[in-house]
Order: structure tokens, then C-alpha cells, then sequence
């Protein structure tokens, strides 16, 4: 794709627009139209309406202006500060929060080729770097609110991220081996085809185990019921967010929207073939990726055709959207867990789990590689 | 006698949960799908617009009854006021005109924000003169500066409806005897 001719700004230009286009558009306005898509969602399956009074005039369009009408209430809402003595870290944490869940999609290939903001070869290890980033902003909130709510929640919060972080590593681990490598875009190339025709090569049939696993301390990972000890409106009034409004609250509550999108498309790379489209074209995957392996920054989208991308590219949205649709309902669908089940959930069934699953498929891929 | 339960001991795909909450999730979808195409099942009642009726006795705003012959039936006993636990009873007795009531209230206020509608004043009131049968309830309004007239003056707002002479009165009505309040 030549945009000005000067390769240089190409570069910077065609980095542009895949920031725009991928993180602002589809991951930011996933994660609004998610705030009103929830609400929505449980009402229908609880047998309610759910939101739909915001209008203008008498357009209503079934509540969906409360995604402009709730922003305007939070940013016109008093930003309250308790009485800390941290104020400054106070206002800081909802960004600490915010900034690593967004900066994270960097690496996500959301088409082939050079469709990846990021292409760094370290991929998924750098999404689990600063993914785990994201404790702090909720640690330093609780900490810095000055509340003994938020306290609970923080401590909460940190034991139980740390405990899933090790079983969510573990669990892609069998990814990594299977693929032979921790580039997302080398682990999409490589669940490129079908076994016999029919079933495609996707991480979730290689892997079935670790998809289940990788889901559950995904969510977990992410505070959301049914693993939301950490907020707890039940027990902690609202865990380490009690003390935020306005938009400090806005953020921390769409850094988690994010994290749910972000849980989807990563999910969808490693799972689900990424932009791979089964049966329709094979060996398409294996073309873009050696012009990625070539080195060539400045992609080379003409040599496929552009609607072959354009399918690419909604395959991978519409993977990321089916996850997060099942994110939705199993986040609707199960009663929370106690806070000591889930510690016990993590450390005595995910990550032994996660650690049988390994051995499998190191034994698998020996007798593979043998035979 | 002690009752043995016995324990569920599931078996070892129950207890993997990943069945069970598969099946959980088919039924949310399940309902899920009937009300996003068709509304099937919705029970919300859209309030402002739609408005199920209140049930018989329910207790809304207060009002004061007057007698046949439009006088206001209550007696300034403060009864009313006595057993009102949030005190929100303000009562002014003034005498009467008509020789065979003593007393009469010149001003009966009811602080409606302080207001639990315990209804106690009802069954306080000796006279059947205060009731709580209107079927409306106090509306909430957008600032604290408009609830200052919660406050409501029963007297000078008057009865919404004239009741129905019940008790006793009534009983003598039917037997035909005059009291010798009516008539004037
Ligand atoms: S309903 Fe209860 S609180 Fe209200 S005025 Fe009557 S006695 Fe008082
Ligand atoms: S309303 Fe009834 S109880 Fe209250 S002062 Fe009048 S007569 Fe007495």
C-alpha cells in the first residue's frame, strides 16, 4: 500500500490507521456499545427490558442513546476525592488501569500480513507483561482510596490475579508448543487448513482443555462474576471502586469492557484460526505470513486480493464477537463464587489442570513428531 | 429426632461444572432469544404510561372526610398526632360553630416527606375522619426545595371525595332514625 510514497511516513501512516481503525474504532466502541449491550442482554434474560428511556425527542432506538447518555452523566458527576492521603495517586490509578488494557491489542493480528499494529515477535508474552500491569491501577486505587472496602478489594483483587495469571500462562502454554511459537501472527499462520477436510485446525480443537481453562481465568483475571470477589457488591460494597465517580469510575469500568474485548480477540487468535476463514481458502494464511517473515514493513496487501482481506478481517471481528458474546452469558448465566472457592479453584484445579494439560501434549507431540 | 440428609454427591461431570454451566447457558439463551425476538416472557410494566391498578387497600395520600352535611368530620382529638411515629401530624384546634361538635381543626397539616404511611393515624382516628384511600401517592420531585410543600394542608385541600357515612351513623340511617347532628 503506497499512501504518500515516502516509505518512511507510509510506515508511520499505515500504523496510523491500523491504530485507528483496530483499537479505536472496534475495541473502544466495542467496549461502549458493550456498557448498553450488557444491561440489555441480562434484562431479556431475566425477563426485563433494560435500559430504554434515554431519547431525543421520541427516537429511543431501544436505549441505545444511553451509551451517549451515560457518559454525559459522568463526566457533568462531582469527581469525589475521599480524604486520602494520596489524592494524586488516587486520580492516577483508574489510568493505570486503563492505559496497559488498551495498550495490549498492539499485538493482536486482526488480518494477515501487516494487519498488527505491532508485530513484535514477543507477542503474547508482552500482552501477559503488561496485562498484568493492570493489578497496579487496582491495588494503588484501593490502597489510595482510603477505605476499608476498597482495602478488601484490593487485596482481593491482587491475590486472586496473580493466582490466575499463573494458570492462564500454563494453560496457552500447549499453544506455544503446539505452534511453535508466542507470535500471535506465526500462531494464526499455523491454524491455517483442516485435519481431514472438515474439522479446521484451530487452537480449540488441538486444545480443548486449555480453551475452557484459558476462558474461565480469562474472566477471572478480569473481576467479573462469576469470579467478582473483588468488587463483591454483596460483601465489599463495591470493592476497590467504592470510592470512585465521574470519570474515574468511567474508566475503571471501561478498562473492564476492554478487557472483555480484549479476552475475545485474544481468545479468537489463539482459538480460533484468527482471521483464518476454514474451507474457504488454504495456503492464504502461509503467502501473507512470508511476507511478513521477509521483513517487509510496509505491507504488501496488494498481493491478495483486497476483499479475500477485507473477509479476513470480519472473520477475526466476528470470532472476537462470539466470545465475547459467551463471555456475556456465562458472566449472566452462573452464581458467583466465594472468595475462598475461587483461591482454591485456581491454585488446586486450574493450575494442575493446566499442568496435566501440558504433559498431554508434550507427550502427544513427541508421539506426533515420531510417527 | 434428628433427620438424616443425605448429600448430594455429584458425580465427576457435575462436579467438573463445565456441563452444568453449559446447561445454565442454554437456558439464559434460551430466554435470551424469546424476548429479544418477540417479548415473550417480559414482565416489566412500563410505569409512567402503564400503571397497574393499586390493590384495594393500599395506602396512599391522606385525605379528610366530611359529613353529610359537608362539615369536616374530624374532632381536633389529636389522636392522629399521637400515634403518628414520625411526628408529622400538626394539628390547630379552633372551636366549633355547630353547638354539638366541640372542637374543629383550623389547620391540619400532614409533613408528607415525613411521612412513613403507616396508616396508624387511620386506625387511630375515632371519627373515621382521616383515610388513606385516595390511590394516589406522594410524587417525588426533582429538588429538595419543591418537597417543602409535601406539606399538605388537608383542610384547605379539601376532601377529594365525600365518604360514605360508615359505622354506626350508617346502621341509624338505615333504621330511619335522624341524628341530630344533620339537618341543618
Ligand atoms: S401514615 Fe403514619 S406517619 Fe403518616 S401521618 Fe399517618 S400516622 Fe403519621
Ligand atoms: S383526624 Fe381523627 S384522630 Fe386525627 S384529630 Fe381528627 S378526629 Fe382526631
Amino acid at each position: 500500500m503506497h499512501l504518500t510514497g515516502n516509505p518512511v511516513l507510509d510506515v508511520i501512516l499505515f500504523t496510523l490507521l491500523k491504530l485507528v481503525g483496530f483499537v479505536f474504532v472496534f475495541v473502544m466502541g466495542m467496549a461502549t456499545v458493550l456498557t448498553w449491550v450488557e444491561r440489555k442482554f441480562s434484562a431479556f434474560m431475566q425477563n426485563r427490558i433494560g435500559p430504554n428511556r434515554a431519547n431525543i425527542g421520541n427516537i429511543r432506538l431501544g436505549g441505545l442513546l444511553h451509551m451517549i447518555a451515560d457518559p454525559i452523566k459522568m463526566l457533568t458527576k462531582e469527581a469525589f476525592t475521599p480524604n486520602t492521603p494520596n489524592p494524586w495517586l488516587f486520580r492516577l490509578a483508574p489510568f493505570m488501569a486503563f492505559v496497559p488494557a488498551l495498550v495490549v491489542f498492539a499485538t493482536i493480528p486482526f488480518g494477515p500480513g501487516d494487519l498488527q499494529v505491532a508485530p513484535l515477535n514477543v507477542g503474547i508474552l508482552f500482552i501477559f507483561a503488561i496485562g498484568s500491569l493492570n493489578v497496579y491501577g487496582a491495588v494503588l486505587g484501593a490502597w489510595a482510596s482510603n477505605n476499608k472496602w476498597s482495602l478488601m478489594g484490593g487485596l482481593r483483587i491482587s491475590a486472586q490475579m496473580i493466582s490466575y495469571e499463573v494458570a492462564v500462562g500454563l494453560s496457552l502454554c500447549g499453544i506455544f508448543m503446539i505452534y511453535g511459537s508466542v507470535d500471535l501472527q506465526q500462531i494464526v499462520i499455523g491454524q491455517d487448513g483442516t485435519w481431514f477436510g472438515i474439522v479446521p485446525k484451530w487452537g480449540i480443537f488441538a486444545q480443548p482443555v486449555a480453551f475452557v481453562l484459558y476462558l474461565a481465568c480469562a474472566i477471572a483475571e478480569n473481576k467479573r462474576a462469576p469470579f467478582d470477589v473483588a468488587e463483591a457488591e454483596s460483601e465489599l460494597v463495591a470493592g476497590f471502586w467504592t470510592e470512585y465517580s465521574s470519570m474515574g469510575f468511567a474508566l475503571l469500568a471501561l478498562s473492564e469492557f476492554i478487557e472483555v474485548v480484549l479476552i475475545g480477540c485474544l481468545g479468537a487468535t489463539l482459538f480460533l484460526g484468527g482471521w483464518q476463514i476454514p474451507w474457504l481458502v488454504e495456503g492464504t494464511g502461509v503467502l501473507a505470513g512470508k511476507m511478513y517473515l521477509f521483513g517487509n514493513l510496509v505491507p504488501h496487501l496488494q498481493a491478495h486480493a483486497w476483499y479475500l482481506v477485507v473477509a479476513q478481517v470480519a472473520a477475526f471481528l466476528i470470532k472476537a464477537i462470539v466470545l465475547i458474546w459467551l463471555q456475556l452469558t456465562i458472566r449472566w448465566t452462573l452464581p458467583r463464587f466465594r472468595y475462598d472457592q475461587v483461591m482454591r479453584l485456581g491454585w488446586r484445579i486450574m493450575l494442575p489442570t493446566a499442568l496435566v494439560n501440558l504433559v498431554v501434549t508434550g507427550i502427544a507431540l513427541m508421539f506426533y513428531e515420531r510417527f | 429426632m434428628a433427620k438424616v440428609v443425605s448429600r448430594m454427591t455429584p458425580d465427576l461431570i457435575t462436579q467438573s461444572y463445565v456441563v452444568e454451566a453449559v446447561k445454565g447457558m442454554v437456558v439464559t439463551t434460551r430466554q435470551l432469544m424469546r424476548n429479544l425476538f418477540g417479548r415473550k416472557d417480559i414482565v416489566t410494566v412500563q410505569y409512567p404510561e402503564d400503571r397497574r391498578p393499586y390493590p384495594a387497600r393500599a395506602r396512599g395520600k391522606h385525605r379528610l372526610m366530611r359529613r353529610d352535611d359537608n362539615q369536616v368530620r374530624c374532632v381536633a382529638c389529636m389522636l392522629c398526632a399521637t400515634a403518628c411515629p414520625s411526628n408529622c401530624i400538626t394539628i390547630v384546634a379552633a372551636e366549633s360553630a355547630d353547638h354539638d361538635i366541640e372542637k374543629v381543626p383550623s389547620t391540619f397539616e400532614i409533613d408528607l416527606l415525613k411521612c412513613i404511611y403507616c396508616g396508624f393515624c387511620e386506625e387511630a382516628c375515632p371519627c373515621d375522619a382521616i383515610r388513606m384511600d385516595s390511590g394516589v401517592h406522594a410524587l417525588p420531585t426533582v429538588t429538595r426545595k419543591a418537597q417543602k410543600t409535601a406539606k399538605i394542608d388537608l383542610l384547605s385541600l379539601g376532601s377529594p371525595s365525600i365518604a360514605s357515612q360508615g359505622g354506626q351513623y350508617r346502621a341509624h340511617d338505615h333504621e330511619g332514625t335522624q341524628h341530630g347532628r344533620s339537618g341543618h
